[in-house]
């Protein structure tokens, strides 16, 4: 039952994450000039991007704890993923993306952000640096989702045997 | 050469060729 349960929120947190993910990338960002132009950045910057902000990272630590938790509990075993083991290798190269994302999330896009948003003192050249630091780790979140969903997927048992031999 | 991370479509495309090279990887030398 704690295997159900941990799943079912792996799943919620992980749509949270990816989804708000994907409306950094394909809303928010490329919408910024006009926002700008149209004079209501401070709707986004202020209020919209520090809520986004802070959902999107929890939630990825949500999602990692309770993958992890999976890995260990339904016997697969994290280290024999993070090791790309034998049947651990598929669901092993999700969890290394999504270990690598997790880190970006932590690292690279909420230090910078909160220079980029002015919830930490920054220069105008720092804000910069940082907005271009935000922008590269959020875009290699957004590719590395694409086949890190793809092994999530393949890593269940139900396509395994599909996946390597279709 | 531009970044592909750039814009939208190319971090897209750039996903999708990933996951192909990454599949081979899997059915080639994984489990």
């Amino acid at each position: 039952m704690d295997l159900l349960i941990d799943r079912w929120l792996h799943i919620m947190a992980g749509i949270t994450w990816i989804g708000l993910l994907y409306y950094f990338n394909f809303i928010q960002v490329p919408s910024m000039a006009k926002i700008k132009e149209d004079g209501s950045a401070t709707a986004i910057t202020k209020f919209i991007a520090p809520k986004a902000l802070l959902w999107f990272r929890w939630a990825a630590l949500v999602t990692w704890l309770t993958g992890a938790y999976y890995l260990e509990r339904s016997g697969i075993g994290l280290g024999d993923a993070f090791m790309l083991k034998e049947t651990a290798g598929n669901i092993g190269l999700g969890v290394w993306m999504g270990t690598i994302m997790l880190f970006n999330v932590w690292v690279l896009i909420w230090p910078n952000q909160k220079k980029v948003l002015g919830m930490v003192e920054a220069s105008d050249e720092a804000k910069l640096k940082a907005a271009r630091i935000a922008l590269l780790a959020s875009r290699t979140n957004t590719m590395l989702s694409i086949p890190m969903l793809f092994f999530m997927v393949a890593g269940s048992t139900a396509h395994m045997g599909l996946m390597m031999n279709p | 050469m531009k970044n592909p991370l750039d814009s939208v479509v190319g971090t897209i495309i750039s996903g999708l060729v990933l996951t192909v090279v990454l599949f081979y990887f899997a059915k080639n030398f994984l489990g």
